[in-house]
């Protein structure tokens, strides 16, 4: 494997192509961005520890992310008969480490994101964190942990992807 | 318009033996009611007592919309105080948990400090009091302290109204649930544990309570979930142990012959549960070590017992749901009519292996939360109900399945699992907590 610098611009390009495809709904390419032993991580409070000892809003492998996206294509997939769009408005991401030694990257992502279906919309903010590995020479996910501002808050329905 | 206030006869008239008029669920007065009756006259859960272990530790919540705190006093006895302030009326606690400095309460606007009992300690620049008859108002006799309360084997409950039924009476042998749950612990002892999912859903509260023995909706509503799950797992060789996961998504599209034989208990009082014979945890893989334990601690015969009883959700009418087999709960706490927050609270089983946590922890998660799939298709569906009874046309809500008349004379028994018997069962103690003491009015 290369240990070559990857350069910032292109890292941030990532985390912001990341986020479009999952606004634009192009759920199988945003699957395909995760390792296998990939993870997206929701924790249900601040500086919570792991997700197997406690509860966390996501705590996802490649297997239910994939349960989760083939159910969005069932049409019995009643919540979603009226369908839910989605909108992250991102911050500059900020690179905070990067060690091509072990092969990863880490970028830190404050963000706004909306979910809307039809007159019902909710806004969410929080600290998204991509852990990054390159593998066959690409930018794959290792963990995308996502930290809510209001993870303790009592939520309504969230059917994408923070 | 007030078509039922002190009128038990129209209150009455919204529950017919088969079937429910819309108003139960979607009328404002009847939500009022509901909070002052219904939600007062009966037991209402209000946490678990290891959530104050030790003197002076305080948890808040609401019951029936009224802020409550639930603390342990100095003599290590759990009490619900109401969360208001004796003087000027302040809720005098406002974070969702913590520990009383000094075992004090003390209230944020004037300072008045209170004995975890409720009974006032202080009052800054009391000579101000002196001479105008304090002692004889209703400040001086502090915070109320609740005289009804009940610590079942960790489980506290309320009585809001002075009068009703004796605790034991009310929930009869549906107790038995939470008998098998505390008793799946090796040490006999639960733990609240692994966090609480806040899930605010937008319909009435019942439809909760009510789905949570429905057996008729998992293989429709969780179709596009566990049936998701269940095409994504087909095909692979049955010597690959199965996920986690996917053990938990698999059942819920088990056929009806599967729930129909399931079987559900009804008690008096609205009280119920499903899975009388087995349930969708019965399959579940072993966990380690955790046998061994439950014998050790129980004897063989004793923990076989114990392990054998795998029921699917009992309901404590009207605020609690468990689900003793994966010592997980849900707390239904209304708000509105059409506007209900759900709370799931999972547990540690002392003394068992960390890995039941993290089972209840990953069913939790998958099943509960307010980014769960299968909660998003029941969340549409409760709305798609509440949406649906702002028609005309029909205003009855059909709950006929299985209906015999000789419920009439006795409701509690055993049912085949995919009867609505136990929604009937809840109606029936509805309209009775609903009117207790209520003036009887003309029949609409």
């Amino acid at each position: 494997m290369s240990k070559a610098l990857i350069d910032e611009a292109a890292l941030m390009r990532f985390v912001y192509d990341e986020a479009r495809l999952i606004d634009e709904k192009r759920f199988d390419e945003w699957f395909e961005l995760f390792t296998d032993d990939g993870y997206y991580w929701m924790p249900l409070t601040r500086g919570q520890p792991d997700g197997d000892n406690h509860t966390s809003l996501f705590y996802e492998d490649k297997l239910l992310l994939r349960v989760r996206i083939e159910r969005l294509k069932s049409p019995r997939s009643f919540s979603q008969h009226q369908p839910s769009f989605c909108q992250h408005v991102l911050q500059q991401p900020a690179v905070e480490s990067a060690d091509p030694q072990q092969n990863s990257w880490v970028l830190r992502t404050p963000f706004l994101y909306l979910e809307s279906q039809i007159d019902a919309q909710f806004m969410l903010a929080g600290v998204s964190r991509l852990h990054l590995a390159r593998v066959d020479g690409r930018l794959r996910i290792r963990l995308k942990k996502v930290e809510l501002l209001n993870c303790d808050a009592a939520l309504p329905s969230i059917q994408l992807f923070p | 318009m007030m078509r039922y206030r002190n009128n038990a006869a129209a209150v009455r008239a919204l529950v017919r033996e088969d079937s429910v008029h819309r108003d139960v669920y979607v009328n404002r007065e009847i939500f009022e009611l509901e909070m002052e009756q219904l939600w007062r006259n009966t037991w209402i859960y209000v946490g678990h007592d290891s959530q104050v272990p030790t003197a002076g530790d305080y948890y808040t919540t609401d019951i029936a919309r009224q802020p409550v705190i639930m603390l342990r006093d100095s003599d290590a006895k759990v009490r619900v105080l109401m969360n208001r302030c004796a003087h000027k009326g302040a809720r005098l606690v406002s974070a969702q948990a913590g520990r009383c400095d000094g075992e004090l309460l003390r209230c944020p606007y004037h300072g008045w400090t209170y004995r975890l009992n409720g009974s006032i300690r202080t009052i800054p620049l009391k000579s101000g009091y002196e001479g105008t008859g304090l002692a004889q108002t209703e400040a001086a006799k502090g915070v109320v302290s609740l005289p009804n309360v009940v610590n079942y084997r960790g489980f506290v409950f309320v009585r809001l109204s002075p009068d009703g039924p004796d605790f034991h009476d009310y929930f009869g042998d549906s107790l038995t649930s939470i008998d098998n749950m505390v008793d799946r612990a090796p040490d006999g002892r639960l733990e609240v544990a692994g966090g609480v999912l806040r899930y605010m859903h937008d319909s009435n509260w019942k439809m909760f309570i009510e789905n949570l023995n429905d057996t008729m909706h998992p293989m429709v509503a969780h179709e596009s979930a566990a049936g998701t799950a269940k095409k994504l797992w087909a095909g692979k060789p049955d010597d690959v142990p199965k996920p986690m996961a996917i053990e938990q998504f698999l059942p819920f599209v088990n056929g009806y012959e599967f729930f129909d034989k399931m079987g559900v208990r009804i008690y008096e009082n609205g009280h119920s549960y499903t899975g009388v014979k087995f349930s969708i945890h019965s399959n579940y893989s072993a966990v380690g070590e955790y046998e061994a334990k439950m014998e050790e601690a129980y004897g063989a015969e004793r923990a076989r017992a114990i392990l054998g009883e795998v029921r699917h959700n009992t309901i404590y009418y009207p605020s609690l749901t468990i689900k003793g087999a994966i010592q997980a709960i849900r707390v239904a706490r209304p708000i509105a009519p059409d506007r209900t927050l759900i709370e799931s609270w999972t547990f540690r089983l002392a003394g068992a292996p960390e890995r039941l946590l993290q089972r209840t922890v990953m069913y939790t998660r998958l099943i509960n939360a307010p980014t769960s799939v299968v909660g998003h298709d029941d969340r549409h569906c409760y709305r798609a109900i509440q949406d649906g009874l702002a028609t005309d046309g029909n205003e009855w809500v059909s709950l006929l399945r299985n209906y015999s008349p000789q419920e009439r004379e006795r409701i509690a028994g055993d049912y085949n699992g995919t009867s609505e018997v136990s929604m009937r069962g809840q109606f029936r103690a509805w309209a009775r907590f609903m009117t207790a003491g209520m003036a009887d009015g003309e029949p609409p």
